[in-house]
């Protein structure tokens, strides 16, 4: 297993750098550029800019300085943060993103799987339906609509909670989190219950029942094993997805994460904060998936013949 | 500590071509919440397609002095900041959602899970390959390859179903591709392996049929998602252009004003809303019908 | 049952880890009592390195943290001495000299000298730096020839020091404004030990201006800044007019969302706004009238015709097209009656300049118009796009006008919108029918809107160009010392702008901000400038 987990993290290393590759020339071929405004710039005062930024050397020889700069671990100088490197945009908002997307998660993870499984054990009855139906709200609801309509319940018509804010008032982390998790909640319900409905019904569960195994340890051993696969496979994308940030929900409720930065980014064309921003969500992207398929692998031995390969 | 014991397979058992779908047809038949979810699908395309019939207004037509009025006998659903006329717009729009909606979503689900089934069916090297290419793809800034795209091949709907089916078909891919590493392992594909059956039709006849479950629920998921992404595709400009509109840009709309006219939110929410309510019990229903070990009770 | 056990558990997890201490108080009502600002500033602010930052939020914060030879008069936006205390123009208005006061420091006790606003402007004009506001310093003789690297010895630009406290301004043309640009932070003065102890001096990416390094001589000092939460300046207790300053800190926060943002204000986080969406403006005058200010600004909204594309380049049917406009009802309906309909591109009353009315909303002259121009009832009229950046409010007047245009004149007409930075590019390369634009003026004189439709002008974007309107704005008017005379010429030059019509005018801008009655000392003007030392916080007890 530690050979299969030793490859995949090698296996990394062409996928992080296909990813700048493409990144890196896909952000220049953009129309607009950093430094382009409502009002015009002269021609000259547009040369000197980007003498400030290397602009102005050839393609591929500021593809080799910025490859020379990253592997020192330097992610360069932020274009639109004139002062500010891109390492410390990203370390200061990642501390934040992290734990929005670790209550999120909590909540996502636990009340989805939960309801998932309660749900799929009688399957159309109204242990069924009402998870279910609340799962599909959830899924109607983006976050621009959820957060706003959150806000408006609790904090204004109720005024239990604060408008905004991330730490600086009391339960202010409380509706960017549910905002954030409600989504993968609903996803997550929605897979766990398919998984089990597909595993409830095959014969090695009716084998474990006529062993006379009580239906709880039926579940907990062999059903969720089964049935969390789909659930499993969504969770690497998802965790990556959490942990960079969502702009939404950073800018409804003033959080100072990621994702705000990050679509900044590509916004202003902040050529070295998008590459940024992709070279650390492709890590997590590996990581994250090596991560759930060595679960899926925990969970269910039948899967672990792939690390004999 | 037990390993899952597998009965034998017989190949009876194992599900063929047309008796499938016929079977499925007549225990989807008997399924009420899925045929009341069908028929409300159907009944929503229509209803769209005839807006002309239905309405008297044109999506387009605004009362500027009118404004945002509340639901009236003049204008069943109220009418938005243009005075136009809301259950006129919620229908033209739901021509675009519902289309973007079922095209975006089969061009993801094709990719998805006959790329998944490839992987997972494959494994080793193949598998690795193709699986660290998704991650490729999902890592790329999702914002400037938009907006490339639409530079270089101008704003048309065929391009707006390409981009949304290339991104949403890389987490379906995933999941497929679990579901049949999984099932790859289980003694009746090693028997249909062992019977000399050729690749393809191991993943067309048993693979993917059973992954079923989880692939109609994540294409139910999809649709919604695909909706809403049309919205942000086109404030990015690859979408649909004012005064047409569609029910993600609605409701995108609506939430700037939920406190002063409600209204403008909540029916195009609630158009979105038991559409995808409707599609979840026809999903269901043809996942129940599908399963071909129920077939077996 | 399990899941609702669960959620309560998880509720009240989130709940504890979310919990500090809270008092009753809201945020803004502690504010007041302390006498801390709390700041609703739009975005984020890039950088406050004077030289380098191009924003109003910007703005905002570095006229807090550094102080210009002048400063304004909030009231009447009159120069008020800054860190000059008095000044002497010459009869022939070309030359300046700045008395500087001799009490004047930095934040770390370095005293200021006339030596700090030569070097700082050179600075400013090295072209290395790429300074974008340099042209601000253009009325000064030779900057502009400095900056564009024409000449490279900067003893050669008219700024002399006579002495440690005397600073002599040489212009190249009697400038009325020149004053007011003394108050544009890319003039302001910065401190060389700062910026030279953190790399070289043209250096874009030094962090000398980063909170705990920056060094800068206004009211307030940096204390802290975390990038999309907030910025926090204190009162500096060595500035030379501290005891006028009344507020104790400034908190900004980045409010990109304008529903956020007003929910901010709503619940007390913030003081002010730097917004309000337009839906919450009827609800506001309703019902918090003392709380929303609406108040002209120096800025102009108007549509570009792309004037080499036929048939627009046809100045009847750019004249019929901007006929067909009915500003009246936009404003009163879409845009919530709080803008002001423009039939010129100049904002009436920036100084004493009226701008000249040569047409109006006439829908018959409109289509008698576009007729002559061979489209009887917009038949054969081709199909054409207006263009704008994704934004909600330009969205809705678009398709307003859209329809407007339709019904008027019989014409199709698309809506089209692009992302900002591609929107950007299709105006640049004039690849655009009509296209929508905004001018905020960089000072109070009507030059800084005329100026842009010179032929071949950076701003110009619409290919209009024509001899007479060259003559004026380039020859003629810099060289009128009295503005009557002036102004007559202005009005001259934007008659012919409005024949012409290469720009369809739409409305001048109002700001709208939500403003909490305590916040006192911040007058409406037509900058929306603040000048922080006026500014104070003292509790209303009627409106709570």
């Amino acid at each position: 297993m530690w050979r299969f987990i030793g490859i995949r993290v090698l296996q990394a290393i062409p996928v992080i750098f296909t990813v700048i590759t493409i990144t890196f020339f896909l952000v220049r071929a953009a129309p607009g550029g950093p430094f382009s405004s409502e009002k015009a710039v002269s021609d000259q005062v547009k040369a000197a800019l980007e003498a400030q930024y290397q602009l102005d050397l050839p393609a591929y020889q500021q593809y080799f300085n910025y490859l020379g700069d990253l592997f020192q671990g330097d992610f360069g100088p932020s274009f639109n943060f004139p002062g500010r490197s891109v390492n410390e945009l990203i370390f200061q908002g990642l501390p934040i993103t992290a734990e929005l997307g670790f209550y999120a998660l909590l909540i996502a993870v636990l009340i989805g799987t939960l309801s998932g499984v309660i749900a799929s054990l009688k399957p159309n009855t109204l242990q069924d339906y009402a998870p279910m139906s609340i799962a599909m709200i959830g899924i109607c609801m983006p976050s621009f609509l959820l957060g706003p309509t959150l806000v408006l319940i609790f904090a204004i018509w109720l005024d239990w909670l604060p408008v905004s804010g991330w730490g600086s008032t009391p339960g202010d982390k409380i509706l960017p989190s549910i905002t954030l998790g409600a989504m993968y909640a609903a996803y997550i319900a929605r897979l766990s219950r398919a998984g089990m409905l597909e595993v409830l019904s095959q014969d090695y569960l009716r084998t474990a029942r006529a062993k006379g195994l009580p239906e709880y340890k039926v579940i907990l051993k062999h059903a969720l094993r089964g049935g969390l696969i789909p659930v499993i496979a969504y969770l690497g994308p998802a965790f990556a997805g959490l942990l960079s940030g969502s702009f939404v929900v950073e800018t409804v409720f003033q959080v100072p994460g990621l994702g705000r930065v990050f679509f900044e980014a590509a916004v202003k064309r902040d050529y070295t904060k998008i590459l940024g921003k992709t070279v650390f969500l492709a890590t997590l992207i590996v990581l994250f998936n090596l991560f759930s398929d060595v679960m899926a692998a925990w969970m269910n031995p039948r899967l672990r013949y792939q690390f004999r390969k | 500590m037990a390993e899952p014991v597998n009965t034998t397979v017989t190949l009876e058992a194992m599900p063929k071509g047309i008796s499938l779908w016929d079977d499925a047809w007549l225990r989807l038949k008997k399924n009420k919440l899925a045929m009341f979810g069908l028929c409300f699908l159907l009944v929503m395309i229509v209803l769209c397609i005839l807006a002309p019939l239905i309405t008297p207004y044109g999506y387009e037509e605004q009362d500027l002095r009118l404004g945002a009025s509340a639901p009236s006998l003049a204008h069943w659903l109220g009418t938005d900041t243009f005075g136009r006329d809301m259950l006129t717009r919620i229908l033209y729009g739901g021509r675009v959602s519902l289309m973007v909606g079922f095209i975006a979503t089969a061009v993801a689900l094709v990719i998805g899970v006959s790329y998944g089934a490839i992987a997972g069916y494959a494994g080793g090297r193949v598998d690795a390959l193709m699986m660290r290419l998704v991650d490729i793809i999902y890592a790329l800034p999702f914002m400037i390859f938009i907006v490339l795209l639409m530079v270089v091949f101008g704003r048309n709907l065929l391009l707006l179903f390409l981009a949304i089916g290339a991104v949403e078909w890389l987490v379906m891919a995933r999941i497929v591709r679990g579901q049949v590493l999984n099932l790859r392992q289980q003694e009746f594909v090693e028997a249909a392996i062992s019977l000399g059956l050729a690749p393809a039709d191991i993943i067309r006849k048993h693979l993917i049929p059973n992954a079923l479950g989880p692939i109609i629920v994540y294409t139910t998921l999809t649709i919604p998602n695909v909706m809403l992404l049309e919205a942000f595709l086109s404030f990015l400009g690859l979408g649909i252009q004012p005064p047409q509109s569609s029910w993600g840009l609605l409701i995108s709309y609506g939430v700037e004003t939920m406190e002063e006219y409600p209204w403008i939110l909540i029916f195009p929410g609630l158009a979105l809303t038991l559409t995808l309510f409707a599609l979840n019990f026809l999903g269901d229903g043809l996942r129940d019908a599908l399963d071909p070990k129920a077939s077996k009770d | 049952m399990t899941i609702r056990q669960l959620s309560f558990i998880l509720f009240s997890v989130l709940m504890l880890t979310a919990c500090g201490g809270g008092s009753g108080l809201s945020r803004v009502d502690q504010g007041t009592i302390d006498g801390v600002l709390h700041f609703g500033n739009g975005t984020e602010p890039q950088t406050v390195d004077p030289h380098i930052a191009t924003g109003v939020p910007e703005h905002h914060v570095i006229t807090a943290l550094f102080e210009g030879l002048t400063t304004k008069n909030p009231y009447t936006l009159e120069p008020e001495p800054g860190v000059a205390e008095s000044w002497d123009i010459s009869p022939d208005g070309m030359t300046y000299t700045f008395h500087l006061r001799q009490n004047a420091s930095w934040s770390n006790g370095d005293l200021m000298t006339a030596e700090d606003f030569r070097w700082s402007w050179e600075r400013a004009l090295t072209p290395e730096l790429a300074s974008e506001y340099a042209y601000m310093y253009y009325p000064v003789l030779n900057a502009e020839a400095f900056t564009t690297g024409k000449i490279d010895d900067f003893s050669q630009v008219g700024v002399k020091v006579i002495d440690d406290y005397t600073l002599e301004v040489q212009l190249r043309a009697p400038t009325p404004y020149f004053l007011q640009l003394l108050d544009h932070y890319s003039t302001y003065p910065i401190h060389r030990a700062t910026v030279e102890a953190f790399g070289a001096k043209t250096d874009r990416l030094s962090r000398w201006s980063r909170e705990g390094n920056i060094v800068s001589n206004g009211p307030f000092e940096l204390t802290e800044w975390q990038i999309s939460s907030h910025i926090r300046v204190e009162k500096r207790a060595n500035y030379w007019g501290s005891d006028n300053v009344k507020l104790n800190a400034i908190v900004y926060y980045p409010t990109e969302n304008l529903t956020t943002e007003e929910r901010m204000f709503r619940d007390g986080l913030i003081h002010r706004t730097e917004e309000v969406p337009l839906d919450k403006v009827p609800v506001y005058l309703e019902e918090d009238p003392d709380s929303i200010v609406i108040a002209p600004y120096l800025s102009s909204y108007f549509y570009l015709i792309n004037t080499t594309k036929a048939p627009m380049d046809d100045v009847r049917v750019r004249r019929a097209l901007s006929m067909a406009v009915d500003r009246e009802l936009l404003n009163e309906t879409v845009l919530e009656n709080i803008m002001s309909p423009a039939y010129y591109l100049t904002p009436p009353g920036t100084v004493g300049y009226e701008p000249p009315v040569t047409f109006g909303y006439d829908p018959e002259q409109a289509r008698a118009l576009l007729a002559e121009a061979g489209y009887p009832n917009g038949e054969g009229f081709p199909t054409f796009e207006i263009l704008y950046n994704t934004q909600e409010n330009h969205r809705r007047i678009a398709i307003a006008i859209q329809e407007m245009w339709r019904e008027t004149l019989n014409i199709d007409v698309d809506i089209v919108n692009q992302e900002w930075q591609v929107y950007l590019e299709s105006v640049d390369n004039l690849a655009y029918d009509v296209a929508r634009r905004g001018w905020v003026g960089d000072y109070v004189d009507p030059n800084t809107y005329l100026d842009m439709y010179i032929t071949g002008g950076g701003n110009n974007s619409t290919g209009f160009s024509n001899t007479r309107y060259d003559e004026i704005m380039l020859n003629e008017a810099p060289l009128k010392l009295d503005t009557e005379e002036r102004f007559a010429l202005y009005r001259e030059a934007e008659t012919i702008l409005m024949e012409h019509m290469p720009i369809i005018p739409i409305y001048i801008y109002q700001t709208k901000n939500l403003k909490h009655p305590d916040l006192k000392g911040a007058p409406s003007n037509i900058m929306d400038h603040y000048n922080w030392k006026y500014v104070y916080l003292e509790a209303t007890p009627a409106s709570n």
